[in-house]
């Protein structure tokens, strides 16, 4: 398709610390651990113990409820610790890696030459599955499911994102295959969107059996829930996959040399880095090394795992969240801001113009995770509708959600609504709503109640 | 300042749970925030947040109106040495100063009395102190007569804050406009101070006529052709006059002049909505081109479109109350309907039921009750276009 689908609804946030193309070089990390809450709905059982051995690719975990969905360790190496919380609720399962890395073996294969049945197989087997998600409900895609068609962005337009580009340089090959391995799960078409305007790499632009899709505009252009939106809606009763590039190359990788291989690049950005660039790792790594040395230490810091809007908050000596290739740190902001709300403004970012910051539009900010504010019942109208570039009434389906009613959120369509799409909604709430809570709450009572 | 947030400090656990002061915890918190911005910080969903919030939000508003206020405060002073016949000798600090000293009270006596309940309330709920009242606690004085008696004022807000309010529970709950709430209620319950020729102008001196030029139109309807352009030309010709406001009429709602600096200020800063303030406006000219064009009374023919919006509380009604988000319609498209039909009924009734001239308050609240219908079809029509979907794609 030749068209190209503008995004107008929606908010570019210009943070400092963008990361610049390079890879730096930090000290491998020793650890790295897989949670179960970055899966949401998931209730996982373990497979191992504390000292158990595994290499990459064995199960360290799998859904109670679709056991042959598998959670693989990203390397070889002992376990060497389950951290839970409350009520005995897994958090993190920890492998302390080997210096040499071992792997289990899969079957090597073409996937053009696979049925649909062998290729499920292969990616369940691997615990690659768990990177198929599905909307509506934004979790883990059911194995027993043929979707309506796979939908991939190829580009993140969050605040600080990675490069796609960058991600898959030099990986034609394993992209190509990994397609080739999705086209097989449905009889639908395969979505590769494109920025019409920042895509370069040719990893994307000339990647066969795929629809390439255009999209340009303001976040959440890059969002795919937005796409999948502009381009075949999800109504009641369909489901589609969602997947990410990155992930794409660990698919192509283990058809390719049947190995659980998920090296991959992560972008460290935010304004309290020192030198914002990316970082070769692999998944579920502790970001210890990484950090090292690339703090500046006059404040209190936040690090988050993902983006600003959607990420996880992680300590410092933290892991890398599954789905994610960023790492955001920025200021604590745990700080009174004397008459705040009273004064000009020229470093506050806002959607409305009541601070003069609006006077310098290309300016970055330093933005920290202060409220700016209190919790307060609805007030404002119309913000949210301004940066959710859907046929959606955001505010109308947050608050059917509150009463939960059923009926009206599927109405108002929430089988097409990942938190990820309304996380703009929360960052501009004026009444400081917590948007992506409330949305995942009615997508949990949604679940419960369908089933 | 750094001492003040040490004593803040230093003061807070009293005012905490098991504190000397813990039942007072709402108000110190409304203090404090008021000082500073707090320090929480967001646990979970996104981690930055825009700069805006509920005080800054209001503060725009309150700052909005103030052009209305100081324009009030002068034209206050301006009617009453007019009607003495002493403007020519007065001097312009005078008039200002002889305004101040009738408004302050009524504004000093809606903010006592308004925030004090708020403070009440929030303080048995165990509630923060919502931050609405700052806006409504200027609006209740701006469009009260100048010659309102403060204790009638202080009833009216009450019942505003009470009934208007706090019923529903609080900001953000209600279903009318507080600030027409209680201009209603003083309407209703004190017709006399609400209407006639004497309430407009402060001490006014008997002599002269005080009436409002919505009085003078309404006198239109029944006088014979002669009498109709008399009154016309004397008191209705000039609409410059009406747009400028030195006429008289409630405190802050004569000068569309600063009435629509407000709007600019509120439309740049994103606060109000454009598609509320414009439709109320285009509902207004319409009937009024409407009423022009058939015509019936000498009334209808006379006044010109124009010239119906910038009488009376119309355009005050349009740029500060039609745009209450809360009490207003929700939805985009709901709001075109909804400030429409507030311009439309505003002018209809104003024309057609000389006993209520002042129609705009009526037709706010009337549209307030509405709004939901409103939305609730909007919303409607947005389902239905989600399950036609279905069908085409089947």
């Amino acid at each position: 398709m030749s068209e190209v689908i503008k995004i107008k609804k929606g908010l570019d946030i210009k943070l400092v610390g963008k990361a610049e193309k390079g890879l730096e070089k930090a000290d491998r990390s020793e650890t790295f651990a897989i949670k179960p809450t970055d899966f949401p709905g998931l209730t996982p059982k373990l497979k191992v113990k504390v000292d158990t051995r595994v290499k990459a690719g064995s199960a360290l975990f799998f859904d109670k409820y679709r056991p042959e969905i598998n959670f693989a360790s990203p390397v070889s190496g002992k376990v060497v610790a389950v951290n839970r919380g409350e009520r005995r609720k897994i958090l993190e399962v920890i492998v302390q890696s080997d210096d040499e890395l071992q792997y289990e073996e899969f079957k090597k294969a073409n996937p053009i030459n696979l049925s649909r049945d062998e290729v499920k197989e292969e990616l369940l087997k691997s615990g690659l599955w768990a990177f198929l998600r599905q909307r509506p409900y934004d979790v883990i895609a059911n194995p027993t499911d043929t979707p309506k068609a796979i939908f991939i962005s190829a580009f993140d337009s969050a605040p600080l994102a990675a490069d796609f580009d960058y991600l898959v340089e030099g990986e034609a090959e394993a992209f190509q295959k990994g397609l080739d391995a999705l086209t097989k799960l449905t009889d639908g078409k395969v979505h590769l969107n494109i920025d019409a305007k920042k895509t370069q790499s040719k990893v994307f632009t000339e990647a066969k059996n795929v629809q390439i899709n255009k999209f340009t505009g303001v976040h959440p252009a890059g969002n795919v829930g937005i796409q999948i939106h502009k381009l075949d809606p999800i109504n009641k009763g369909d489901v589609v996959w969602v997947i990410r590039p990155q992930e794409i190359l660990f698919i192509g990788r283990l058809f390719d040399k049947g190995i659980y291989d998920v090296s991959c690049k992560i972008a460290l950005t935010g304004s309290e880095i020192k030198k914002p660039t990316y970082y070769a790792t692999l998944l579920g790594g502790s970001v210890r090394n990484i950090l090292k040395g690339q703090l500046k230490d006059d404040d209190k810091i936040r690090v988050i795992s993902g983006n600003a809007l959607t990420g996880t908050q992680i300590p410092e000596d933290g892991f890398l969240g599954f789905y994610d290739s960023q790492i955001t740190v920025i200021p604590e902001g745990d700080n009174y801001e004397f008459l705040g709300w009273a004064l000009p403004g020229l470093k506050k970012f806002s959607m409305s113009k009541t601070f003069f910051s609006w006077l310098s539009p290309n300016k970055e900010y330093r933005l920290d995770a202060n409220l700016h504010g209190e919790h307060r019942a609805f007030v404002m109208t119309g913000e949210y509708g301004k940066v959710l570039p859907m046929d959606v009434l955001p505010l109308q389906l947050i608050k059917s959600i509150i009463i939960e009613d059923i009926d009206q959120m599927e109405q108002l369509g929430i089988y097409e609504v990942a938190p990820e799409d309304l996380a703009l909604c929360e960052f501009v709430c004026t009444s400081k709503i917590n948007v992506q809570d409330i949305l995942r709450q009615g997508i949990d009572l949604m679940i419960k109640e369908m089933s | 300042m750094k001492a003040l947030r040490k004593f803040l400090d230093k003061k807070k656990p009293l005012f905490q749970e098991g504190g000397k002061f813990a039942k007072l915890q709402s108000s110190f918190e409304a203090f404090e925030t008021f000082l500073y911005v707090p320090n929480i910080t967001s646990h979970s969903g996104t981690h930055i947040k825009d700069a805006i919030d509920l005080k800054r939000t209001m503060s725009v508003v309150v700052l909005a109106l103030i052009p209305a206020l100081l324009f009030g405060i002068y034209n206050t002073g301006y009617q009453h040495f007019l009607s003495l016949g002493q403007l020519a000798n007065t001097e312009f600090l005078d008039i200002c100063i002889y305004g101040l000293i009738q408004i302050l009270p009524i504004i000093v006596v809606s903010y006592v009395v308004g925030l004090g309940i708020e403070f009440a309330f929030a303080q048995m709920r165990g509630h923060q102190v919502n931050e609405g009242f700052l806006v409504s606690g200027m609006l209740i004085p701006l469009i009260m007569p100048v010659g309102a008696p403060l204790w009638m004022v202080a009833v009216s807000t009450a019942f505003a804050v009470v009934i208007g309010k706090e019923v529903f529970g609080g900001t953000g709950m209600n279903i009318w406009n507080p600030a027409l709430v209680a201009r209603a209620f003083f309407f209703f319950a004190y017709p006399s101070k609400m209407s006639g020729e004497s309430v407009w102008i402060a001490e006014k001196a008997d002599s002269f006529s005080g009436a409002t030029p919505l009085a003078h139109a309404a006198s239109l309807v029944d006088a014979t052709k002669p009498a109709a352009d008399l009154i016309y030309n004397t008191h209705l010709s000039n609409t410059w006059d009406m747009f400028v406001g030195l006429i008289p009429g409630s405190i802050g709602e004569t000068s569309t002049i600063a009435i629509l600096i407000g709007a600019v200020i509120l439309l740049a800063t994103g606060i109000a909505s454009w598609k509320i303030m414009t439709s109320v406006f285009v509902g207004g000219f319409v009937m009024g081109t409407i009423f022009h064009l058939v015509g019936g009374n000498p009334y209808m023919e006379m006044i010109l479109p124009w010239q119906h919006l910038v009488m009376g509380g119309f355009a005050f009604g349009a740029v500060f109350m039609a745009t209450d988000p809360v009490s207003g319609a929700q939805t985009n498209t709901g709001k075109y309907i909804y400030g429409f039909l507030i311009g439309f009924l505003a002018i209809l009734i104003r024309v057609l039921n000389a006993g209520f001239p002042e129609a705009m308050m009526l037709a706010i609240l009337f549209m307030n009750t509405f709004a939901p219908l409103i939305d609730h079809y909007v919303v409607q029509s947005n389902i239905k276009k989600r399950l036609k979907r279905v069908k085409v794609s089947a």
